[in-house]
């Protein structure tokens, strides 16, 4: 094993995955959100909701798009730069992932096509239905990988035979108490991402007073969502807590900063943490509040991170810091969630305008906090890729060349970088032109080519391109 | 249990090559279209179903995963810069199809990256069969042919002659799903690209021939094997009587019949290896709980669900396509 392959393939790793999740988090929500409104539409007729299902539907093509081809490198990137990891652990996380491809990427897939091109072709009915599949599909992807990920996490229901990892308790992989606070933990983080960014756009609109209708729908629908739903991720957070506390000590030692075993133990507000010292610079900390923290008690005893051989201890900073930023960014959404729901409420949302820019400011909060969340998991878990069974520097491919991996990362990064600069460009470009679309064609005009009887018939995203061309 | 993921694997590979080979070959068409609004015409045959089309080859990578976990690790890790070349040339290829209508003046761009990808990702996956054909140096499961072990001259051959395969078949797609001066061009492609794949075809065998590469021995051994290249030969005639009379239907069914003549053929002369003279079906095969676990759920109820989706697509944007009224 060449520790210059080991270290460009974690990093490689790193890129390609905190680059793929940036889409799904925003996808998974925003198909429950178009479902919402494409039912809302039909059931209540208002041209509103068209209007917005339309609007949302090009923005959620490119991030659906991307998130696609670059979910397909994660497919493959465990068995080309992670041998020794795709074939002991294959057994158990390739079933998992053929159930996630084959219940959730064919099912989003197939109706994908439907939901952007086939309105016109197919009964509203089965339209509503091609929505609800694909938003089905997302969250049904989310439920597999949390499996997958978590089994990594906290390996169970297996037995290790001739090298291989093999299933001996589906159920217990499937339905362990991990899985069921990390699945939700991320579903409702994908919502709180959908809901902060269809606010945000609502904020940004009435800021600059155009589509007030809209907007007006924007906010309201996101961050009521978000207020509703933020208090549940905070305690679903806390139960996350609870399973690193009991399963992985040395990862929660590590986010807490906690470098010698403490009785009660305190709890680390910030810091600046120095491995070398094995201690904290500049700490605020608050006694017995640790003790509550981990174990609900005012006199438990807590782990430091010096009681785990300095072989078996994870980095200390990016957990440590990752953590306190997830944490932080909860706390501002909510903040902004429960006063724009409430100014919303007193109709006194349109004057706040602090408080618009306040909401449209805080698109990246949910994004920064599924990223920082998912650095504090995995960077957290290190040494381990199998915790406590098999580890990331022994997962890796033996034969991997320092020289291929440079390569491979070099055009990964290109690549990814190109992609992304254009993608969020064109993103914003329809943002900002609104649900009328590039030309800024009047909505509701009649659509030649068009014989169908919906009587309102929203242009679709190609007579506003044409437009815009 | 072991056979039924053969069969499945089996399944998903050809479902794969036919329906992501038309994508891939209009892809690599694309590049001498001409004029903006016969791209326009060609993407909007395959923008409805690509993403689909493309799942196939996830399905494929899954079910390898977890089925015959040792032959993923291996295949995968040997074949560490085709497989990331293939994907990166698939992503240029996938956003293209949501960027191009999105972008103003960088639409170039994205068509240079649609044929590019289209060409990258068909080479590739042609140059791995190839170099499993070929044999790539194993030793006890662990791969030792280098970073560059799998570029022979054989090898990019049969990547440029997949591409000429996906081309035609594309090209077979394009006079079945559009009207006018796409199809027109299209058939008239039919002739030289089916020349290149027959061309291709007979340098391939005699390659095979003068380096005595151990899988032609499969063919002594199993003289009915050559009921495929029969059955390949007879579709080769219905294609060029199908273009002879200019019909739209037949031409992408027989070239489709081709491949999968070609496909039985590779298949058949692996057996019962899953790389060939390396490993085994059964010493690749997962253990049994694995197996069974994605057998009752996966494999009996949701992959024939699956079919279903694509059939259920396929039939919604059935017929030729009209870009002006249902493309954007």
């Amino acid at each position: 094993m060449d520790p210059t392959a080991l270290l460009l393939s974690r990093l490689q790793f790193a890129f390609t995955i905190s680059f793929h999740i940036i889409f799904p988090a925003f996808t998974i929500g925003l198909a429950a959100w178009l479902t919402v409104l494409e039912a809302m539409h039909q059931y209540s007729g208002k041209p509103v909701y068209r209007t917005l299902f339309a609007f949302w539907l090009k923005i959620f093509g490119v991030a659906f798009g991307m998130g696609v081809v670059s979910g397909m490198v994660m497919a493959f990137q465990f068995g080309t730069n992670w041998s020794v990891l795709s074939k002991m652990s294959g057994p158990i996380q390739g079933p998992l992932l053929s159930y996630e491809t084959f219940t959730a990427f064919m099912l989003e897939a197939g109706f994908f096509g439907i939901l952007i091109f086939g309105r016109p072709r197919v009964p509203p009915w089965f339209y509503l239905f091609s929505t609800a599949m694909v938003a089905l599909g997302t969250t049904l992807s989310a439920f597999w990988i949390m499996v997958n990920n978590s089994w990594m996490q906290v390996p169970t229901g297996y037995v290790l035979q001739n090298g291989q990892f093999v299933p001996d308790d589906w159920a217990q992989i499937i339905f362990n108490r991990v899985v069921w606070v990390r699945f939700p933990h991320m579903l409702l983080a994908s919502y709180l991402t959908g809901a902060f960014c269809v606010a945000a756009t609502g904020a940004w609109y009435l800021l600059r007073r155009t589509y007030r209708a809209e907007a007006h729908v924007m906010l309201r629908m996101g961050l009521a969502l978000a207020a509703v739903l933020l208090p549940v991720q905070l305690f679903i957070g806390h139960l996350v807590g609870d399973y690193v506390h009991d399963y992985q000590p040395a990862k929660f030692a590590a986010i807490e900063t906690r470098w010698h075993d403490e009785q009660p133990a305190s709890e680390v507000l910030i810091a600046i943490p120095d491995s070398s010292a094995e201690s904290n610079k500049h700490a605020i900390s608050i006694p017995v509040l640790g003790s509550i923290i981990g174990s609900m008690s005012l006199t438990s005893k807590e782990v430091g991170l010096t009681s785990f051989a300095p072989q078996d201890r994870p980095p200390v900073t990016i957990p440590f810091f990752a953590f306190r930023i997830m944490v932080g960014c909860g706390f501002v959404m909510l903040g902004l969630a429960w006063l724009g729901t409430w100014l919303g409420l007193k109709h006194r949302l349109d004057r706040s305008r602090l408080l618009l820019w306040g909401i449209f400011l805080s698109f990246p909060l949910p994004w920064i906090a599924i990223l920082t969340g998912w650095y504090t998991a995995e960077v957290g878990r290190q040494p381990w890729t199998i915790y406590g069974v098999l580890r990331t520097a022994d997962a890796v491919t033996p034969f991997l060349t320092a020289s291929a991996a440079l390569a491979s990362l070099i055009l990964f990064v290109a690549v990814y970088a190109f992609i992304f600069s254009f993608g969020t460009y064109y993103i914003y470009r329809l943002l900002r032109a609104g649900p009328a679309g590039l030309g800024g064609k009047p909505l509701l005009a009649p659509v030649p080519n068009r014989p169908m009887s919906l009587a309102d018939q929203v242009p679709t995203a190609r007579s506003y391109l044409e437009a815009g061309e | 249990m072991v056979m039924y993921w053969v069969a499945l694997l089996a399944i998903s590979i050809l479902i794969y090559l036919l329906l992501d080979g038309f994508d891939l070959g209009v892809g690599m068409l694309f590049g001498v279209a001409g004029s903006e609004a016969k791209r326009h015409a060609m993407l909007s045959t395959v923008a409805p179903v690509w993403d689909g089309n493309e799942t196939w080859l996830i399905v494929t990578g899954v079910i390898m995963w977890g089925s015959f976990p040792v032959v993923y690790a291996m295949v995968m890790s040997a074949l560490y810069i085709p497989v990331v070349v293939m994907l990166l040339g698939l992503i240029l290829r996938g956003v293209a199809f949501e960027f191009r209508g999105k972008a103003l003046r960088s639409r170039w761009v994205w068509d240079v990256g649609f044929v590019a990808g289209s060409f990258a990702a068909s080479f590739m996956q042609g140059a791995m069969v190839g170099a499993l054909v070929e044999g790539l140096q194993f030793s006890n499961g662990d791969y030792t042919g280098g970073t560059l072990g799998w570029l022979t001259a054989f090898s990019a051959l049969c990547g440029i002659g997949l591409c000429f395969g996906y081309s035609l078949l594309g090209a077979c797609w394009l006079v079945r799903k559009s009207d006018g001066p796409v199809r027109d061009a299209a058939r008239s492609q039919i002739p030289p690209l089916a020349t290149g794949v027959l061309v291709f075809l007979v340098v391939v065998f005699a390659y095979a021939l003068a380096e005595h590469l151990p899988i032609l021995q499969r063919w002594t051994d199993r003289p009915y094997l050559l009921v495929f290249p029969a059955i390949g030969a007879g579709a080769a005639a219905m294609l060029a009587k199908s273009i002879l009379v200019h019909d739209d239907y037949w031409p992408f069914h027989m070239v489709a019949l081709i491949f999968v003549a070609a496909f039985a053929t590779l298949a058949l002369s692996f057996w019962p290896y899953m790389i060939p003279f390396v490993i085994t079906i059964d010493e690749a095969a997962a253990p049994h709980a694995s197996l069974a676990f994605m057998f009752w759920g996966a494999g009996l109820v949701v992959f024939p669900l699956m079919l279903l989706y694509v059939a259920v697509g396929y039939r919604v944007f059935r017929g030729k396509a009209a870009p002006a009224a249902d493309h954007y």
